[in-house]
């Protein structure tokens, strides 16, 4: 019965790993291969970290690989943002097909604080609009 | 088929065209994000594979090395894209002053 158990987990965590390194080489775009990497990865190795947890039946073992399947799923997402935010900044264009770049504009290029986009004017300008308003008023 | 042959003989091999299928992918890769992707994927798969050795080998004391590479993978990716993103501030600044 845990021979069974054993083959399941640890073929779909081959397949998915499988499928995640075919979609990283086919892949059009820097932003898509970090996506397909992040999440089918974290499948797969949580499946046959699984699998090892349940043959050796035993509660270090156990433990261990929970806190190894706990470690990759905190920090994969944490790792891909990070990375994409570095290639966003370091201009890495988007697929040709992709319909639309969201952060076009909104984040200032020499802080890179990211912000709705109204409130990089100067502060002259602010200075001015405020004056004006009283004057209206 | 005992389960030790058929991790050995099906998974361990998959693992394995999954590993060359990456490397392509940091030989190639055009920009630096790939490259640095493709190397926390490269040591994630290698978790993988230690935790398959684990089981064919009887050994449970190579899932101590498996914690340590994921941790590694992450100071790596984490490190990697810092100074990736200083490297761009420095050059932006650099061309604002000589505009």
């Amino acid at each position: 019965m845990t021979n069974i158990l054993i083959i399941i987990l640890s073929s779909l965590g081959a397949i998915f790993i499988l499928l995640a390194a075919i979609g990283f080489v086919r892949m059009p775009d820097a932003y898509l291969r970090i996506s397909v990497t992040t999440k089918a990865v974290t499948l797969g190795v949580g499946l046959i970290l699984a699998s090892a947890a349940i043959y050796f039946d035993d509660l270090s073992v156990t433990s261990r690989v929970l806190a190894i399947i706990l470690f990759i799923i905190l920090t994969s997402p944490v790792g891909a943002h990070l990375i994409g935010r570095a290639s966003y900044f370091s201009g890495n264009k988007m697929w040709e097909k992709s319909i639309t770049d969201e952060l076009d504009g909104k984040y200032q290029p020499n802080s890179h604080r990211l912000s709705s986009g109204e409130e990089f004017e100067d502060e002259d300008e602010k200075r001015k609009k405020k004056i004006k308003e009283r004057d209206l008023l | 088929m005992t389960i030790e042959e058929y991790l050995y003989y099906v998974i361990l091999p998959i693992l394995a065209i999954s590993v060359l299928l990456v490397f392509c992918r940091f030989v190639i890769g055009p920009s630096i994000a790939d490259r640095v992707v493709a190397l926390d994927l490269l040591i994630t798969i290698g978790i993988t594979l230690i935790a398959i050795y684990s089981i064919v080998y009887d050994q449970s004391t190579f899932l101590d090395i498996a914690m340590i590479l994921g941790l590694i993978a992450f100071l790596s990716t984490v490190a990697f894209s810092y100074y990736l993103e200083k490297r761009n501030r420095k050059k932006r600044e650099k061309q604002r002053r000589d505009d």
